[in-house]
């Protein structure tokens, strides 16, 4: 369905735990897990450039911040446009195959190998096409990759409504366009926010991916592989913590936005009742 | 008075032309027209001079006969053809794709049964896997096949854990999910019969499970592949489709179509992937095809 | 005029099979008409085609003297379905406002007609709730008051309480009952219980299966208005037993005609 990673399904969440109680596991793990880190690279001589301790990327991280945070934001607004430009358009093309319906018939097909092809191996070309130190490079290849799983969902939802609901609408003599702004849309609002979350992802890994192909050095991505190429792993770390702290806070905006826009579906049942 | 016709059937003779025939016909179809757009615009622009959003010429956009033609060309003079080296290629980054779908796989699936039992250690983990996956994994790839190279690890092994770790996260979700998706009926007939947690794991959550998991490793073929491509491109690691993306890019300017050519072999191994998990699925799941995840 | 005008009406799907077959039936305004019949003769195939959600294959549909489709465009019937159909990203009073919005009723207008609807079926307090938030019993009274928010003449009603469990569905019956006689409007109700079309209706058509036609009508003479003690009077016994035979000498396999026995337990 998607590339690369999935949606974390709603119920998933639910088996997290919701209570503050239930978070306690999450972070005795949490402080294990950075403990045995530390304690193991400590332990065994672990040479720093496999795997530095958490304690040195930390201070490689804030020692760097300020160039770290401008690098970041660098990559961040060319994953940003690529998210942009393939979301909205994986939703038109969506709502275009769903108003006419042999069209999706005869693109879905292609649509299901595109996703099944590694879309990122034609970053190197996005880098030609328009020129590598040009951000659009970056961006027209996160827009591709954002693009399928944004489309597939959306028209997933846009046609996956119960033949009852628009037969209701049907009684009523609603025109095409009624039954799309009341049914179709808001029906497919949980699938096209499932391809958004999808989508933030993609984005980042299609800008972080598109610069090791090459970019200008004011990009994370650069500074990342650069960093690693001449074994400077501690500060290749650091940045691929900056790229994360992105990534989840990226990913995270978007989760808002859906649970403010779809809080009627029932599986936001458990902030509703009690 | 309204006299109501006789409604004509809505399946007309399209309904009557056999499926089969217009499925088959489409992939030559889709490709014709995939083969015009693509001539079609290279014409128009460079006729038209056209600079956006790129500049049309035949570096930027070779004819597709070129690119055809670049499979059969060889490297070196008189060296073998450029398909016989996208052919070994392709093996060996189907290999550390493989190797890495596979332990990723075993290891998502172990993982998802062991927390679909323990409560505390769902709760404990589940929150890191989630997130992980709002990371960008591939970020790390460089560093892990770099790292790992300097121990001395086989840089091929390097790869495939890479691949291993994008195939994992869709395995344990979805399997997690599956393993949960049996009624509680279905578990109380289950205990009727004094079926305890290892059969009912073997003989109603597993099975249960597998549409759940077909899904995602449906998903994870192409990830793996993805993730031994990309694994590759840092590491220098000669004899990959990742190793010629990065080698064939060197030339673009002079030999396009060789990079295209790559890409269509990596397109390939990818669609490759994808179908052989379709067909395992075929072959395991008897029953419908359901559309889970 | 007739509420409902049926004549010669047959409908063939594509796969050659005959849901009906050459129905002809009247329909007088303020009637309430239960069609009951087995599975597959296609009484909920004709209650779309008076809707006109569904063609006739032959024949002519009237709906208040106007050819269904016409019919349909003006809004002169409510539906309500077996499942509710409620939309979930709408409120309660939402949902019932839908048709209002669709006849671009002003918000002042809309709002006091939801009010008196929630009155009428008795959900005043509920207004903001969410679909999924309430009993299924309470859905079928939401999509009942959206079926009747903007005061159509005839009620269309397709097994609206199938899904209910045996109380629910008395107690809904006799809600539906009041709510009739206090619209005076018309019902033509689609069910599979005898006890409910006797219950309900002023007359029952009885439907055979295979192809589907009227096999017979039954006038239920009844006494208004019906409470709990009519379904004890050993004229309604009389009548149940009427329809049942009626149904078994149209050739309907006895224990087809009754729901399947499938009343959820609760966990």
């Amino acid at each position: 369905m998607s590339t690369i990673v999935q949606p974390v399904p709603r119920s998933v969440g639910r088996q997290i735990g919701r209570t503050a109680l239930d978070w306690i596991p999450a972070v005795a793990v949490f402080a294990i897990g950075i403990g045995a880190w530390q304690g193991i690279v400590v332990a065994f001589h672990i040479q720093e450039f496999l795997l530095p301790k958490p304690t040195a990327i930390g201070h490689a991280f804030w020692t760097q911040k300020s160039v770290l945070w401008s690098q970041g934001i660098y990559t961040f607004k060319e994953a940003l446009g690529g998210y942009a430009l393939g979301s909205g358009l994986g939703i038109l093309v969506a709502l275009l195959f769903a108003a006419w319906r042999p069209l999706a018939g005869a693109f879905m097909p292609y649509a299901v190998a595109a996703n099944a092809i590694p879309i990122i191996a034609f970053a190197p070309i996005m880098n030609n096409w328009f020129g590598l130190l040009n951000p659009f490079s970056k961006m027209a290849i996160a827009g591709v990759l954002c693009f399928f799983p944004v489309m597939i969902n959306t028209l997933r939802g846009l046609t996956s409504v119960h033949p009852s609901s628009i037969e209701l609408m049907q009684s009523y003599a609603a025109g095409r366009l009624s039954v799309f702004r009341r049914v179709r849309i808001p029906n497919a609002l949980p699938h096209i926010f499932t391809g958004l979350k999808v989508a933030t992802v993609l984005s980042m890994i299609g800008a972080i991916v598109g610069e090791y192909f090459g970019g200008p050095i004011e990009a994370l991505g650069v500074k990342i592989l650069n960093d690693s190429s001449y074994g400077n792993f501690t500060d290749a770390w650091a940045g691929i913590v900056m790229a994360s702290l992105l990534g989840i806070v990226f990913y995270a905006v978007v989760a808002l936005a859906e649970r403010l826009t779809t809080s009627w579906h029932p599986s936001a049942r458990a902030f509703h009742t009690e | 008075m309204s006299a109501i016709a006789v409604e004509p059937s809505r399946r007309g003779i399209v309904g009557a032309l056999p499926r089969a025939a217009a499925r088959a016909l489409l992939l030559p179809l889709g490709l014709a027209a995939l083969w015009g757009l693509w001539e079609g615009y290279r014409w128009l622009g460079i006729r038209g001079h056209w600079t956006w959003p790129f500049k049309v010429n035949d570096t930027n956009m070779p004819h597709l006969s070129k690119i055809w033609h670049a499979f059969g060309q060889p490297l070196q003079p008189d060296g073998p053809p450029l398909r016989h080296y996208l052919w070994h290629y392709a093996l060996f980054t189907g290999k550390e794709a493989l190797a890495g779908f596979a332990l990723g796989a075993v290891i998502g699936f172990l993982l998802a049964v062991v927390l679909a039992h323990s409560t505390l250690l769902r709760r404990g983990l589940l929150p890191y896997i989630v997130v992980s996956q709002t990371v960008p994994i591939l970020a790390i790839a460089p560093m892990v096949v770099l790292g790992l190279g300097t121990k001395g690890v086989n840089p091929w092994v390097a790869v495939a854990v890479i691949a291993a770790y994008l195939t994992f996260f869709p395995v344990a979700i979805n399997t997690l999910r599956g393993l949960h998706s049996p009624e509680p009926r279905a578990l109380e007939l289950m205990r009727s019969y004094a079926a305890g947690r290892w059969k009912i794991l073997w003989r109603l959550r597993v099975p249960a499970s597998l549409p759940y998991v077909f899904s995602a490793l449906k998903i994870s073929a192409t990830a793996s592949v993805i993730g031994a491509i990309i694994g590759e491109t840092p590491a220098s690691l000669q004899g990959g489709l990742g190793y010629a993306i990065v080698n064939f890019n060197q030339y673009y300017s002079t030999q396009p179509a060789n990079l295209w050519a790559t890409i269509i072999a990596c397109a390939l191994l990818g669609i490759t992937f994808f179908l052989a998990v379709v067909l395992l699925e075929r072959l395991v799941l008897k029953r419908a095809p359901e559309h889970v995840a | 005029m007739n509420a409902v005008s049926l004549k010669g009406v047959s409908k063939q799907f594509n796969a050659g099979v005959t849901a009906l077959d050459g129905i002809d039936l009247d329909v007088e305004p303020g009637e309430f008409v239960s069609l009951i019949g087995p599975s597959g003769c296609g009484k909920s195939t004709l209650l779309r085609i008076i809707g006109d959600l569904t063609k006739p294959t032959a024949g002519t549909v009237q709906v208040n003297g106007k050819p269904a489709e016409r019919a349909r465009r003006d809004h002169e019937y409510g539906i309500v379905f077996q499942d509710a159909v409620l939309y979930d990203w709408r409120t309660v009073a939402k949902n019932i406002s839908l048709p209002l919005e669709l006849l671009r009723w002003s918000r002042t207008r809309r709002n006091a007609r939801v009010k008196d609807m929630m009155e009428l079926v008795e959900l005043t307090g509920f207004e903001s709730h969410h679909p999924w938030q309430l009993s299924g019993g309470m859905q079928q009274r939401v999509s009942i008051a959206r079926a009747l928010s903007f005061s159509p003449t005839l009620l269309l009603m397709d097994e609206p309480f199938g899904a209910l469990d045996e109380m629910t569905r008395e107690r809904l019956n006799s809600e539906l009952l009041r709510i009739w006689q206090e619209t005076s409007s018309t019902v033509v109700f689609v069910t599979h219980s005898i006890p409910e079309a006797v219950f309900l209706s002023t007359r029952v058509v009885v439907m055979s299966a295979r192809p589907g036609r009227v096999a017979g009508l039954v006038d239920v003479d009844l006494p208004q208005p019906r409470t709990s003690a009519t379904r004890e009077e050993p004229r309604f016994f009389e009548l149940v037993t009427r329809v049942r035979e009626q149904l078994a000498a149209a050739g309907a396999p006895l224990g087809e005609t009754q729901e399947p026995a499938l009343v959820e337990e609760p966990l």
